[in-house]
């Protein structure tokens, strides 16, 4: 049998786990649990493909609507060759990673409420390497839901970057994105810890963090107060790089990287920190 | 089992499964658990009895690793929960008071998630899986969604989740709570099958007198934050005289009954057995 040989003597000093850890097997425990939370979130995916229907809708109206307007009424200034609907694209990619993302902090509630968090929390998984792995299970998810959204404008006739390079680099700013806001919000269910005040509070930042980056229009076109809260908005740069590498306008790739890069691991660190005061309530 | 673990060897080497030494815990000014000595042998099945808000629950979250404690200390099988917290986690296997199996996944994979979290190497993990199921008697239902279970069918998988690890200490958080009394029996019947297979102990906690009278072989009151007596159930019974039941005893050491509700820290308490009722029905 796997768990005892049939007779053994209660004895309990044997076969104890070994004290202590070195940091290499410390990497390999956190990148073997952001392994297992995308393979669970994938298969959750497998099993129920609605949600992946149903949040194509939004960015599917953005681009075909709001999109095919304002590049007829030319209200937005883009960058020299680059229709509206194209410079739009990048900004609908990380818009719907980012309303993906803010889920999180929803379902992290969720689980409290079911049990499966404190259960997950008694695995010998360390806090930081649970919310990591959640925080990467929100990038694949928000992966899965970028193809449809590239497929979408593809259609609509805007042509992206076929340079697989670029189409990585792509795909780890875009989880990269997600982690963050992921983090952002699991961060905020530690401190709201009931699930209707986060659903409110969700709601309430989603728009504002939206619309004060440069998804919709350029930054140089914002008011002074907005360009200043644009330059502290991570969406901005995580727009900025996806719109650099996929239609190629200008951008400080490495820039938008760092920061948000930085973000991700200030937002790991702080969703980790208030994980016991959620699961604990 | 623990008169005769007690006997195979000197006292001082044995190893209580489980030891706490005053052992305090308070949510602000409210002491949940105040100074509790607790020692169980390895191999019993030891019961937690009280009433909604005893401390029971605040008791198990210190033993596992999920609240730390004011003061005293709580050892599992030698290991100090405070100081060496993943170890403790390597040895326990727990189960929730709510029913904690994630819906959305198959009974396979609601196991081998636990499989991943426990680093049961990959070659063997599939058997192990199937075996764990095999030993709850889901082996039929092991490919269907854990959402079509039955309530005594997710308490059985959750125990396959908590197995799959060889735990030497099984915790039970209320372990038949919102259970019809068929699912009740057959719940028990595997919960002593696993410990008289494999040796485990067992700790539980329970307000249903008539089941720890049943199945554990000590049992401790809880009230109030304190533990009022422990001891054999039969014992117990048996010091306040001919035909006297758990419940009497309870009433005696606490002078309270268990239907009662107390006025304090009851809400938390009676909020999850909402939750759990909500998900159930």
């Amino acid at each position: 049998m796997t768990y005892a040989a049939p007779g053994a003597p209660p004895a309990v000093s044997a076969e104890l786990p070994v004290a202590g850890e070195n940091p290499v097997a410390a990497l390999r425990r956190l990148a073997g649990r952001i392994g297992t939370l995308c393979w669970v979130e994938l298969r959750k995916i497998r099993h129920d493909r609605t949600e992946l229907y149903t949040r194509a809708i939004q960015p599917a109206l953005w681009l075909l609507i709001y999109g095919e307007v304002f590049t007829r009424i030319h209200a937005i200034p883009t960058p020299k060759g680059v229709s509206y609907l194209a410079y739009l694209s990048p900004g609908i990619l990380a818009q719907s990673a980012l309303f993906i993302a803010i889920f999180y902090g929803i379902q992290i509630i969720w689980e409290r409420d079911a049990g499966v968090l404190t259960k997950l929390m008694v695995t010998p998984t360390p806090r930081s390497a649970l919310i990591t792995g959640k925080a990467f299970a929100a990038g694949v998810r928000s992966l899965i839901q970028g193809v449809v959204v590239v497929i979408i404008a593809a259609i609509l006739g805007v042509s992206l970057t076929g340079n697989p390079l670029k189409l990585i680099a792509a795909a780890i700013v875009l989880v990269m994105g997600s982690a963050f806001f992921a983090c952002l919000s699991m961060s905020i269910a530690g401190i709201a810890l009931a699930r209707d005040r986060l659903m409110g509070i969700g709601q309430a930042i989603t728009m504002p963090l939206f619309f004060s980056s440069s998804a919709l229009y350029p930054t140089k076109v914002m008011p002074g107060w907005l360009q200043a809260v644009s330059k502290v908005n991570p969406l901005t740069y995580e727009v900025e790089a996806l719109r650099g590498l996929l239609i190629g306008t200008a951008t400080t790739l490495w820039l938008d990287v760092v920061v948000l890069a930085g973000a991700t691991i200030a937002s790991i660190t702080c969703a980790s920190l208030l994980l016991p005061r959620l699961a604990n309530r | 089992m623990s008169v005769g673990a007690a006997e195979m060897a000197p006292r001082e080497i044995v190893t209580h499964a489980v030891d706490c030494a005053d052992l305090t815990y308070r949510f602000g000014t409210h002491t949940a658990v105040d100074n509790v000595n607790l020692s169980i042998e390895p191999g019993e099945m030891f019961g937690l009895l009280g009433p909604n808000g005893a401390g029971k629950t605040t008791t198990i979250r210190m033993l596992t690793t999920l609240l730390k404690p004011a003061t005293g200390t709580v050892a599992v099988l030698g290991i100090d929960a405070v100081a060496h917290p993943m170890l403790v986690r390597r040895v326990i296997g727990y189960v929730p008071q709510m029913l904690s199996a994630d819906a959305n996944l198959t009974g396979v994979e609601n196991v081998e998630l636990f499989a991943r979290l426990f680093d049961v190497p990959r070659k063997a993990r599939k058997q192990q899986v199937a075996d764990a199921l095999d030993a709850m008697g889901l082996t039929e239902a092991a490919t269907r969604l854990a959402g079509t279970y039955s309530g005594g069918m997710i308490r059985r998988l959750e125990l396959a989740q908590a197995l799959i690890n060889a735990p030497r200490l099984l915790v039970l958080d209320e372990p038949t709570v919102g259970l019809d009394p068929i699912a009740r029996g057959v719940v028990w019947e595997y919960i002593g099958r696993l410990r008289d297979e494999h040796h485990m102990t067992v700790l539980m906690t329970t307000h249903y007198m008539d089941e720890a009278d049943a199945y554990c072989d000590r049992v401790s009151l809880m009230h109030r934050g304190t533990i009022r007596a422990t001891g054999r159930p039969a014992d117990l019974r048996a010091g306040l005289g001919e035909g006297a039941t758990l419940d009497d005893v309870f009433r005696h050491y606490t002078g309270d009954t268990l239907d009662k509700a107390p006025e304090e820290g009851g809400i938390r308490d009676v909020r999850r057995a909402r939750r759990t009722a909500r998900r159930l029905g």
